[in-house]
């Protein structure tokens, strides 16, 4: 009974005929929220029906609040026959539930039908008066915020990050109940819709219980997906972060640092990465680092020891199941090592098996090889540190977070990008794959058996991440492809360590006055750092230098879990680093790399016999290795090709057909500074008598050479490798040791003693065998390069891009291609898959071309196989466009629309600086250290990060203003879109500048954007109000009549997009952000003329500012700021 | 092996100037194709011809999906389907509502029937534009007659406003609709010299000083029909040529002021009561709805072609048209000063126009 919610019927407009003789149309409305309905009167004979009803009441529990969605369906009156439904709106009322996101849903939403589309709209108001009980015992989780954005969201702050949480709900899909077979194709559909609504509320409210259990107020990163299983039901299940969050209030640098659109930005109130400036040969300058390093002296000695203890039985007893099903890095040197070249596949019989082990076992497992090298650690830890002055009680807090992390069952966070400092070393990319029966499932109306099945799943991933000697896993992510009754489970992220930091209890203040305060011990622990060499792998609170450090590797390296070359970090030269790095997270902010970056994808069809059951299981299971292993064999020479040496936000998709499968990786390239350059690509023939064979050879070998320089120029990557090998120095740029402190050059040479050893950078070879590698080889070469003044990335930013304009433009593309020819090769099907992707992106660019130069970020493809012969690739990307000139007109602009890392770097040194002698600060930036500028930066970034420290802190103030405003503001845009709310008091100039911004449209329809990304460029994010989970199905029984499939598709997704703005415009929003488009199922019967689809989407709702308009804000009176400053108080 | 389906959809609605224009002119996709790929955009873009299809195709199905809201202008800035920048909206509707002077030309006065429109492939094959773009003009004067047709007030701001076209546009279809309401025959070889930015001039004149609106703009009726009542009066004008005294007293009132003026002097002394005639018949008669349908036709054979045989250049039409006008007014018997006014500024302004080759 908590809750009262309201719902007022306003008008409706443009709705369709529904009386052939009179043209017009009686229409009413009903409201329906659970089971009471509500009628307004029937405004007769008109198609702009004017209601303005009272205000329908229902008092409901909290519970049913987040469950249910609001049902408005408008009919038409009909004296004689069964009233006509028009169509109908589903409102998710899930935001007004929550005290910091909207508090009214009013405009004009789309009036929708699954069999005729759009059938104009309606005008409602909806409020929400929650009455607070926070103390009983609860199945509501009303107030805990969601969020999709897979980072901690901009006008927020983390405390805390919990963890995983994870649910699954589980019901009969109504349109395969029996009832189906006599009902109309609507009626079913609405079913679907309705029921889809009702899951999606019910898992959220589930996890928002474990969420407050867990002690959180967010989830981060939610990612809620449903599979239709068909006949054994349909699964609506979701994964997420949970967070304490805490909206970013007075402290002013604070402020502005979040709410900035790069995350690396709050910088400033981490401790750890503050001190740390580029690389890790400035670490030293800072008192606040010899602090912590010194903490971890205790460890240093005995632990690693003790971590080969732990490591080495588990790693013997896993190493089938390791090989069998997942890749832990994709580090391998040569095609053809241990993980392709014998996969026991006998073991992977058991994956499909229903067996699955009990939560209790599955624990059991994980403790008794993994916590065994951890657990000690801690132990180690606080002993090794005690009785170092401040020392206890940091250990403690390790402590406390590392036993946090073991008690977790998953320590896996669905984020992609981190608060900086959290995100210490990444070790690899882990992905666990299993082939599961669908028809095998006992109880198919309980979610129990999909539950053990992914336990099974993320015990593996687990297990993968330790023998990365990595205790988290990020970016973590799970998708299904189902086929018939095999549906394959798949679950990846970036096995990594974490910082503690927002792990532990407390606010981050208290260690970060404690890393502070002891200037004192600057001086002995530098050499301490140096002992410990590779034991700042093993995830410790060790400072890692921003720059480079979470490319260190996390595992021991005298036992490498796989092949791989490691050397030492290119850019401290400290600690070792892999020669490749594949990982499923965004590029951390503070990296350096070196050019720019760019969309690799590997593309692959395999063709498989028809199978039923356990046989095709089998079947489908025996081939994903091998899949996998080519998918990541065509990454790296791609990667190698474009002469990089780490790929982000890897995502590699598999879905399973009928007679083939299908796997498209795709991630972005970049050149990490501190890895070794990537070797060139080798071509041996097997058969060297063949004169022409050789010939042969090396011209397809200069072809290679040539597409490589050619990529290295594209890409502007020119590593100052000369440099090191002249100077035989370990720090690549020799001007920055200027900077550095003379004290440390005999460190320094000590290395690059050691780092002559591996010198040599193996070229990789590429054996021409047969006609296979013939046409791999070729297929290599045929990836056409993007047109002149394209970029393409699936990450959020592009690395080595900035100065982006305001301009976005979001879209999806779909295609479907049809393979008539059925007895296709591999090689055939793998052209022609490429071929599909290639001429998809190039169609893009075409699309595109009039925001030349820009970039096309977060490109995310997905493939599937709707039926047999048919191919579907779907993608959703934004376009964004910058400025070519890097002429930084206005500095302070630019400071903060540009989004690079080596700004930042500047900022958050300069800002560091600042800090510490405020006096020095105006001589530092220039003399900044580090190969910046050569690392793909520029001169003039310099410049801005003097200004932007000071703009900062007066944005701030605009920030808390505007916050405070947020609301004025939502109102005000409602204002304008539906023009029923009187206008709110603003204060002039705000006002103004809404208003002109939306005059100029000179239209009634307030603009919405849309993107993937998390952030809008030259703007900021003031107000999140709530997440956008829209399910919708679409059916026409006369496809040709609406132009075909395309026609169909067409409208029906241009509904779709219209339907989300309209849903955010009413939430008084004016962006949605990471929107994605989880699902777009089509399905097709051109003999019938009839057309099916199902499309799932998601994003956050979200009020932005221009920042123009932010400056424009500034001439206010400064004293509206203050007092409003005063009124917030939290 | 076949792309079954492709489809590519923008937030914000991604429209080419260039494609839509063959849209409108009724291009086929591959004739559309053809033309871009003469237009030269795929070297501009390193595009194939398969790309260059997709994206007219797609590009054909945003434009007949915009078509209906275009149908209704408005609405096209109050739906929430497509998110179009203001700015395109004007560019769409604008091109769309944009016509052919040569089609016009041919329709112009017809009656925007079903019949005409069944004659538009003849139209087409004379004019050269082709059948698709022919129907589209034919159905939006059609759709702008019928709504202007019931509305009150000024015909022009009403077509402005319904139809948020740009002033010269919407004074363009205040002159079809004008035309078409009244049926003037501007189809007769006499009358082919005639542009039609020449009857949309003499419309909008006719608009402004005959129909009812012009006199009050609160009047019940609209721009769209004559004023009945100056129909009437322009009866009385018969007087200046039936009066034996007043034409001789008109014409020598005329020839003093215009003596050793003019070139044609002698050509008009000779002719001016034919003209005098011509001029004030075409009043008199233009009650009958007949007679206003060859309102133009007959100001071409009784005045102005006897003028250009005597080779008049347009300085000496414009002298005689003012003294011919004035000189009236001095008459001491002849009283209906207003109505000649009303009637001999539209005729002299008229005139002045369509007097060329």
């Amino acid at each position: 009974m908590p809750g009262k919610l309201k719902a007022k019927i306003v008008a409706g407009r443009h709705l369709p005929v529904m009386d052939r003789a009179s043209d017009l149309t009686d229409a009413f409305v009903e409201v329906k929220f659970g089971n009471t309905t509500y009628k307004t009167d029937v405004y007769p004979k008109s198609l702009n029906p004017q209601w303005n009803s009272e205000w329908f009441k229902f008092e409901v529990d909290d519970e049913d609040l987040q469950d249910e969605p609001l049902q408005i369906t408008v009919l038409d009156h009909d004296t004689y026959s069964a009233n006509d439904a028009i169509g109908k709106v589903y409102i998710d009322i899930d935001p007004l539930l929550c005290s910091e996101a909207a508090t009214v849903i009013s405009g004009w939403l789309p009036i929708y039908d699954t069999i005729h589309g759009i059938r104009g709209e309606i005008n409602v108001l909806v409020k929400v008066d929650l009455f607070n009980d926070l103390n009983r015992f609860r199945q509501s989780s009303c107030g805990v915020k969601f969020f999709c954005t897979t980072s901690i969201p901009r006008c927020y702050r983390a405390i805390m990050v919990h963890g995983f949480v994870e649910e699954l709900v589980v019901n009969e899909d109504p349109e395969y109940q029996w009832i189906d077979r006599i009902r109309t194709p609507r009626a079913s559909n609405e079913a679907r819709q309705r029921l889809i609504f009702l899951m999606s509320g019910e898992l959220q409210r589930k996890i928002g219980l474990k969420v407050l259990e867990m002690g959180g107020n967010a989830v981060v990163g939610y990612l809620q997906c449903f599979d239709l299983e068909g006949e054994s039901g349909l699964v609506v299940r979701a994964i997420g972060t949970a967070c304490t969050l805490e909206k970013i209030s007075t402290l002013p640098s604070t402020a502005t640092h979040q709410s900035n659109s790069s995350p690396s930005k709050d910088m400033k109130d981490s401790p750890q990465a503050a001190p740390s400036t580029l690389g890790c040969r400035s670490t030293h300058s800072s008192p606040v680092h010899s602090a912590s390093s010194r903490l971890s002296q205790g460890f240093s000695v005995s632990v690693p020891t003790l971590l080969f203890a732990g490591m080495k039985p588990r790693h013997r007893s896993s190493e089938a199941p390791r090989a069998r099903q997942c890749r832990p890095v994709f580090g391998e040197e040569v095609p053809g090592i241990p993980l392709s070249s014998g996969p026991p596949t006998p073991l992977r019989a058991q994956t499909f098996s229903s067996f699955s082990p009990s939560k209790s076992y599955s624990r059991q497992s994980s403790s008794s090889d993994t916590e065994l090298s951890l657990t000690p650690k801690t132990g180690m830890g606080s002993g090794g540190s005690a009785g170092k002055e401040a020392g206890p009680l940091k250990a403690l807090l390790r402590q406390q977070t590392q036993s946090a992390l073991e008690q977790r069952e998953y320590p896996f966070f669905t984020l992609t990008s981190f608060p900086s400092g959290f995100l210490l070393h990444v070790g690899g990319v882990v992905s666990a794959r299993s082939v599961k029966l669908l028809d095998r499932i006992h109880n198919p109306d309980e979610p129990e058996t999909r539950d053990a099945w992914w336990e099974e799943i993320r015990q593996e991933i687990k297990s993968h991440a330790k023998a990365l000697g990595c205790h988290a896993v990020v970016g973590y992510s799970e998708s299904t492809s189902i086929c018939e009754e095999v549906c394959i489970l798949s679950a990846s992220g970036t096995a990594a360590i974490l910082s503690s930091r927002f792990m532990q209890d407390g606010p981050l203040d208290t260690e970060h006055r404690l890393s502070r305060q002891p200037l004192v011990f600057s001086t002995g622990s530098e050499r301490v750092e140096g002992d410990m060499g590779s034991s700042a792998s093993l995830g410790f609170e060790e400072v890692v230098p921003p720059g480079c450090g979470f490319c260190h590797i996390p595992y021991d390296e005298l036992n490498i879990p796989f092949p791989a070359q490691l050397t030492y970090c290119y850019s401290c030269r400290r600690s070792k680093v892999p020669d490749v790095l594949f990982t499923t997270i965004d590029l951390p902010a503070d990296a350096n790399i070196t050019g720019k970056g760019c969309l690799i994808q590997a593309r692959l069809c395999r063709t498989k016999k028809k199978a039923q059951g356990e046989g095709n299981a089998t079947a489908i299971s025996n081939l994903l290795p091998f899949l996998e292993y080519e998918l990541h064999t065509q990454l790296m020479n791609k990667l190698k090709l474009r002469g990089m040496n780490a790929l982000f936000g890897l995502r590699i998709q598999i879905s399973v057909g009928e007679t083939m499968l299908l796997g498209l990786a795709s991630a972005t390239g970049v050149y990490l500074t501190a890895l070794p350059g990537p070797g060139g690509i080798q071509i041996a023939g097997k058969t060297p008598s063949d004169i022409t064979y050789e010939q042969h050879i090396s011209n397809m070998q200069k072809k290679i050479n040539d597409t490589i320089a050619k990529n290295k120029d594209l890409y502007e990557i020119n590593p100052p490798e000369v440099v090191e090998e002249i100077i035989g120095s370990p720090i690549p740029e020799p001007r920055q040791r200027s900077r550095l402190f003379r004290s440390q050059s005999e460190s320094s040479d000590e290395v690059s003693e050691l780092d002559l050893s591996h010198g040599k950078k193996d070229a990789f070879v590429l054996e021409i065998d047969d006609t296979d590698a013939v046409e791999d080889i070729h297929a290599l070469l045929t990836d056409s390069p993007t047109p002149q003044g394209f970029y393409s990335c699936n990450t959020e930013i592009m690395p080595g891009i900035q100065n982006w304009t305001s301009a976005i433009q979001m879209f999806t593309s779909v295609r479907v291609f049809r393979l008539n020819n059925a007895n296709l090769t591999n090689q055939g099907l793998n052209k022609i898959f490429s071929d599909l992707c290639e001429n998809l992106l190039k169609s893009l660019y075409f699309k595109l071309r009039s925001m030349v130069p820009c970039c096309l970020c977060h490109l995310n493809f997905t493939v599937a196989i709707p039926e047999d012969e048919l191919i579907q690739v779907a993608v959703t990307a934004v376009a964004m466009s910058f400025d070519k000139e890097q002429i930084l007109e206005n500095g302070k602009q630019s400071g903060e629309k540009t989004l690079t890392k080596a700004i930042t770097e500047n900022d958050e040194q300069l800002q560091f600086n600042l800090e510490l002698n405020p006096e020095s600060s105006h001589a530092n930036p220039l003399s900044s250290p580090k190969g910046l500028s050569e690392v793909g930066s520029h001169p003039s970034a310099r410049a801005p990060s003097v200004d932007y420290s000071s703009f900062a802190d007066r944005c701030s103030s605009w920030i808390e203003q505007l916050r405070l405003k947020a609301h004025t503001i939502r109102r005000g845009s409602v204002k304008t879109t539906s023009s029923m709310e009187k206008a709110s008091p603003l204060p002039e100039g705000r006002s103004r500048s809404l208003r002109s911004n939306r005059s100029y449209s000179g239209t009634s329809v307030a603009v919405v954007k849309m993107t993937p990304l998390s952030f809008i460029p030259g703007a900021k994010i003031i107000k999140y109000l709530g997440i956008i989970n829209m399910f919708f199905i679409r059916e026409t029984t006369s496809l040709r009549e609406e132009g075909g499939v395309s026609g169909f598709l067409h409208s029906f997704i241009a509904e779709v997009f219209a339907m989300v703005r309209a849903h955010v415009a009413a939430l008084g929003g004016n962006a949605v952000v990471s929107y994605s488009m989880k699902e777009c199922v089509f399905m097709e019967n051109p003999n019938k003329n009839q057309a099916q689809c199902l499309i799932n989407v998601s994003g956050d709702a979200v009020i932005f500012v221009r920042e123009s308009e932010l400056e424009a804000a500034s001439v206010q009176p400064q004293s509206t700021t203050h007092t409003s400053n005063g009124g917030e108080g939290t | 092996m076949s792309v079954e389906l492709d489809v590519f959809v923008g937030n914000t609605t991604i429209m080419d100037k260039e494609v839509y224009q063959l849209w409108l002119n009724g291009y086929t996709v591959n004739d559309a194709v053809k033309v871009r790929i003469e237009g030269g955009v795929m070297e501009e873009c390193e595009a194939s011809a398969d790309v260059l299809l997709s994206d007219t195709m797609d590009q054909y199905r945003t434009f007949q999906m915009c078509e209906r809201l275009l149908h209704h202008p408005a609405k096209l800035a109050n739906q929430l389907l497509f998110q179009i920048p203001p700015d395109r909206q004007a560019m769409l509707i604008e091109r769309y509502y944009a016509f052919d002077d040569l089609f016009v030309r041919e329709v112009l006065g017809k009656k925007l029937s079903k019949g005409t429109k069944k004659d538009l492939d003849d139209v087409s094959a004379k004019t050269g534009v082709s059948l698709k773009s022919c129907r589209r003009q034919f159905d939006n004067f059609k759709r702008v007659f019928k709504v202007v047709e019931e509305l009150k007030g000024p015909l022009v701001e009403n077509i402005r406003q319904h139809f948020l076209l740009p002033d010269q546009l919407a004074r363009d279809y205040a002159a079809i609709v004008f035309f078409a309401n009244n049926r003037f025959e501007t189809g007769k070889k006499k009358l082919l010299y005639l542009t039609f930015q020449d009857f949309a001039f003499c419309a909008g004149q006719l608009i402004n000083h005959w129909t009812l609106g012009a006199v009050d703009s609160m009047m019940e009726d609209m721009d769209v029909d004559l004023d009945k009542e100056f129909l009437q009066d322009l009866k009385d004008l018969k007087i200046l040529i039936t009066d034996k005294d007043l034409l001789d007293q008109h014409k020598s009132l005329v020839c003093t002021a215009l003596r050793g003026k003019t070139s044609v002097f002698n050509e008009m002394e000779a002719n001016f009561k034919n003209l005098s005639r011509g001029l004030v018949n075409i009043a008199a008669k233009l009650i009958n709805a007949k007679d206003v349908r060859d309102f133009f036709i007959d100001l071409v054979e009784k005045f102005i072609e006897p003028c250009r045989s005597d080779k008049w250049t347009s300085i000496d039409m414009n002298l005689f048209l003012t003294h011919y006008t004035n000189s009236a007014h001095i008459l001491d018997t002849f009283k209906h000063h207003a109505v000649w006014t009303r009637y001999m500024g539209v005729i002299k302004s008229c005139i002045l126009r369509m007097y060329h080759d």
